[in-house]
């Protein structure tokens, strides 16, 4: 029988603190991270639409869900791509290649259902163009025909352009400011796209609340179904806390456990835009402490310098 | 009772015992010994325990009141049948190594269980002393002497691990580190299986880590029963998700494990289904404390980075242990009011006696015959106000518990910043969604046979993912059953082999 990943773990003694190395880190805009990092199990094991949640020391780091943007098995590593916000994804975007995160739990959450839907709009919204991508990749592979449109507040912003290109057969670009593609936003080609003669069969949305709110009401204009997928405050991810829950068509459901993809038509996105920012003032008081204790020990000097 | 006198006394019982005078009139004489604990009203602005356990003096005084009845009644109330008459006895002649030993033998945490068991309805319901009182409140404190071995035993700083069998190649996958799942992995590892446990948290000890409050139940109690097990030679993988890192089939097909002990918890909170169960500063009562032990939330912007909402005034629903554990901890979180929400009466409250005792002794306001029928958000959407109705007992439901009526234009609110749901918890239904073969009831808990056998060959099951939410010493009693199954099943399996040879 042929070694699994699991076995080869064991042969080499990390399972028991399986710490998760830094194999690559790149940084796509100005406060957009990507990582590849060692995690062979999740990487056998991930599907598109799936997540992970992280602590990056066992002792005082918050558990925040991320998107697995792409998972290698070969190489038993996964991509990970942030935007640096808060204290846990500034502490994220300082680590270095080469050093650890202590805890990475996955894949967790229901993979999206693919199938050969005819013609698929993929909506992506600044950093939400990193979950977006292995999704439209792998509906690419069912045969679908994909019409892209990303957007971000300007070009400095937009990331995965020509990653997106590589598996599109039509790619629409729009900013804010209209630094890049047309000066737009989302909702506007995506109207257009649905009032065409081949109106899209079915569309995937990930962005921002707000942004996948408004693609919601333009598709339901249209008809034309359209899953999201949500990114909600969570601890464990195992459907155990119920701080991710979400309102889909009246009903409690934990994004967790039942998601991250729902029927957009369905979601209340105002609570769930309001329970986004239950912690606002939390997380600005990590940040700040963050930041000081980084001047303090001369951390900011330092990649100062290296720049 | 001060400890000068308390060791007069101790000393004249001696005497008489000595010299065989001693009777049931002078056992029945000695005052029961008050658990020592903090102050009320210092202890809700720690998460230090909140008992700080007997004295030497106090346990043997408090282990003389027991009549050593020959029937021992206190036995047939533990759900894993301690030999408690002997152990109080030894605790008596102050041998307490000897009652550790005695305890061990049927209780591999007895730190924990002498802690969190709810005696007053098992062991102490039964005993002579508190039936000739007729109150059990003053029953021999079998608890609290069970805790003052353990700990006894863990102040002589040797963590005896006990004794493996020669290996057996066996392997053993246990899912969850609850105290169901130690005890499984233990007996089993004790065996001479190749025993590994999954988490699927950062941090083992399942619901004693995530769920009891330090205040309760100190997390270096728990640390210590999971140091042992990996002394034993137990693999402890954590971060692990069985139904999505990998299901039991690929653990089973694909890994060459032989066995799957399933203890994986009730972890899905209920939640009421009113309206604004959604809004900001509603927990499930699993979140709440998740966030408070689990993550330390309250040490939030100095030593944690999880957040908690600091609330002023904060309604807890339930009547539970769970809900007395969120009440007591909103109060160590800085509330200046809690108030406990039931809607029955404090009879049918299921939580212990003490638990109620301690919250109310801190502060918690008691509002029984009343539940919320809806929680009211400012225009952030953040709870501002509560909508209750009061409630009368009416008949007895199937539980035996009479049902609470709903008494027709009672309707008042209440003013608050947060509402935490404590009602109890369903089944968690990711094992079930990657498991097809295995068999579950119309809850969602697993369906097991007497031996805790799932309806797959080779996978048992055990605790609150079968039982629905119960205790600590009832998981720990399925995973000790669990164990002895899966033991029994592979000497009978690896008999046969050599018997074939």
């Amino acid at each position: 029988m042929a070694e699994s990943g699991f076995e080869r773990n064991f042969i080499f003694g990390r399972v028991k603190k399986m710490s998760h190395k830094i194999i690559h880190k790149e940084q796509l805009s100005e406060n957009v991270f990507a990582i590849d990092v060692s995690a062979e199990l999740i990487a056998s094991a991930a599907k598109p639409g799936q997540f992970i949640i992280l602590a990056i020391n066992s002792e005082y780091s918050e558990r925040i869900p991320l998107t697995i943007a792409a998972s290698n098995a070969e190489k038993g590593t996964i991509r990970l791509i942030w935007q640096r916000l808060g204290k846990t994804t500034t502490e994220l975007a300082d680590l270095k290649v080469g050093e650890t995160i202590e805890n990475i739990a996955g894949p967790l959450g229901k993979p999206t259902h693919l199938e050969n839907f005819g013609l698929v709009v993929c909506v992506g919204g600044g950093i939400g163009c990193a979950p977006l991508l292995p999704i439209a990749t792998a509906l690419k592979k069912q045969g679908n025909k994909i019409i892209s449109i990303l957007g971000a507040r300007n070009k400095e912003l937009l990331i995965l352009e020509s990653e997106f290109a590589a598996i599109s057969d039509e790619l629409i670009v729009t900013t804010d400011d209209g630094s890049l593609g047309r000066k737009a936003l989302v909702t506007e080609p995506l109207k257009e796209i649905c009032q065409r003669k081949q109106k899209p069969d079915k569309v995937f949305v990930i962005g921002p609340a707000v942004m996948m709110k408004f693609c919601c009401e333009v598709t339901k204009q249209f008809d034309v179904p359209t899953d999201v997928s949500l990114n909600t405050i969570m601890i464990d991810g195992t459907g155990m806390c119920g701080g991710c829950r979400v309102e889909i068509g009246g009903e409690t459901k934990f994004v967790c456990v039942d998601g991250p993809e729902f029927d957009g038509h369905k979601v209340n996105f105002d609570l769930m835009l309001k329970r986004l920012n239950a912690y606002k003032n939390h997380e600005q008081k990590a940040l700040e402490q963050y930041k000081e204790h980084k001047c303090k020990i001369g951390l900011d000097k330092k990649t100062e310098r290296k720049k | 009772m001060i400890e000068k006198e308390r060791q007069q006394l101790l000393d004249e019982l001696l005497e008489k015992q000595k010299q065989g005078r001693l009777k049931p009139s002078d056992r029945f004489a000695i005052p029961c010994q008050q658990m020592p604990q903090q102050d009320a009203m210092e202890r809700k602005n720690n998460v230090e325990e909140v008992t700080t356990g007997y004295s030497e003096t106090q346990a043997r005084l408090e282990a003389m009141r027991c009549l050593g009845c020959k029937t021992a009644p206190c036995v047939n109330g533990c759900p894993v049948r301690i030999n408690i008459k002997d152990f109080i006895t030894a605790i008596a002649d102050g041998e307490f190594a000897k009652a550790l030993g005695i305890i061990k033998e049927n209780s591999l945490l007895p730190a924990v269980c002498g802690r969190v068991c709810p005696q007053e309805v098992q062991c102490q319901e039964k005993c002579t002393v508190g039936l000739k009182f007729k109150d059990v409140n003053k029953a021999v404190s079998i608890g609290r002497l069970e805790r003052f071995a353990a700990d006894w035993g863990d102040k002589q700083n040797e963590k005896d691990v006990p004794k493996i069998a020669a290996k057996t190649k066996i392997k053993v996958a246990v899912i969850g580190s609850g105290p169901g799942s130690i005890v499984a992995a233990a007996d089993t590892a004790r065996a001479g299986h190749d025993v590994t446990m999954f988490e699927a948290f950062h941090k083992t000890g399942g619901v004693m880590v995530y769920g009891i409050p330090e205040f309760r139940l100190p997390k270096k109690i728990v640390q210590k029963e999971i140091d042992v097990l990996e002394k034993m030679g137990v693999k402890i993988v954590r971060n692990f998700i069985v139904g999505k890192t990998r299901t039991i089939e690929q653990l089973m097909s694909e890994d060459g494990f032989d066995a799957v002990y399933i203890g994986v918890g009730a972890g899905l909170p209920k939640f009421m289904g009113i309206e604004g169960e959604s809004l900001v500063g509603v927990y499930s009562a699993n979140e709440y404390l998740t966030r408070a032990n689990l993550m330390k939330a309250y040490k939030f912007g100095n030593g944690s980075d999880t957040p908690i909402i600091r609330s002023k005034k904060i309604a807890v629903v339930g009547g539970g242990n769970v809900a007395m554990d969120c009440s007591r901890m909103a109060l160590r979180l800085g509330a200046e009011k809690v108030y406990l929400l039931y809607r029955r009466t404090e009879k049918e409250m299921p939580a212990r006696v003490e638990e109620v005792h301690h919250a109310k002794e801190e502060g918690v306001e008691f509002h029984t015959l009343q539940s919320p029928q809806k929680i009211i958000g400012d225009e952030n959407s953040c709870v501002k106000a509560v909508e209750c109705i009061k409630y009368e007992l009416g008949e007895p439901d199937e539980s035996g518990r009479r049902r609470p009526v709903a008494i027709e234009n009672s309707e008042f609110t209440i003013d608050l910043d947060a509402v935490i749901i404590a009602i109890g918890n369903g089944a968690n239904p990711l094992i079930g969604q990657t498991t097809p073969n295995l068999k579950f009831n119309k809850w969602g808990n697993i369906i097991v046979d007497e031996n805790c056998k799932t309806s797959i060959d080779g996978v048992w099951a055990g605790g609150d993912i079968v039982l629905g939410s119960a205790t600590v010493i009832l998981a720990m009693g399925q995973g000790r059953g669990a164990a002895a199954a899966i033991n029994k099943y592979f000497a009978e399996k690896l008999s046969e082999r050599s018997g074939d040879n």
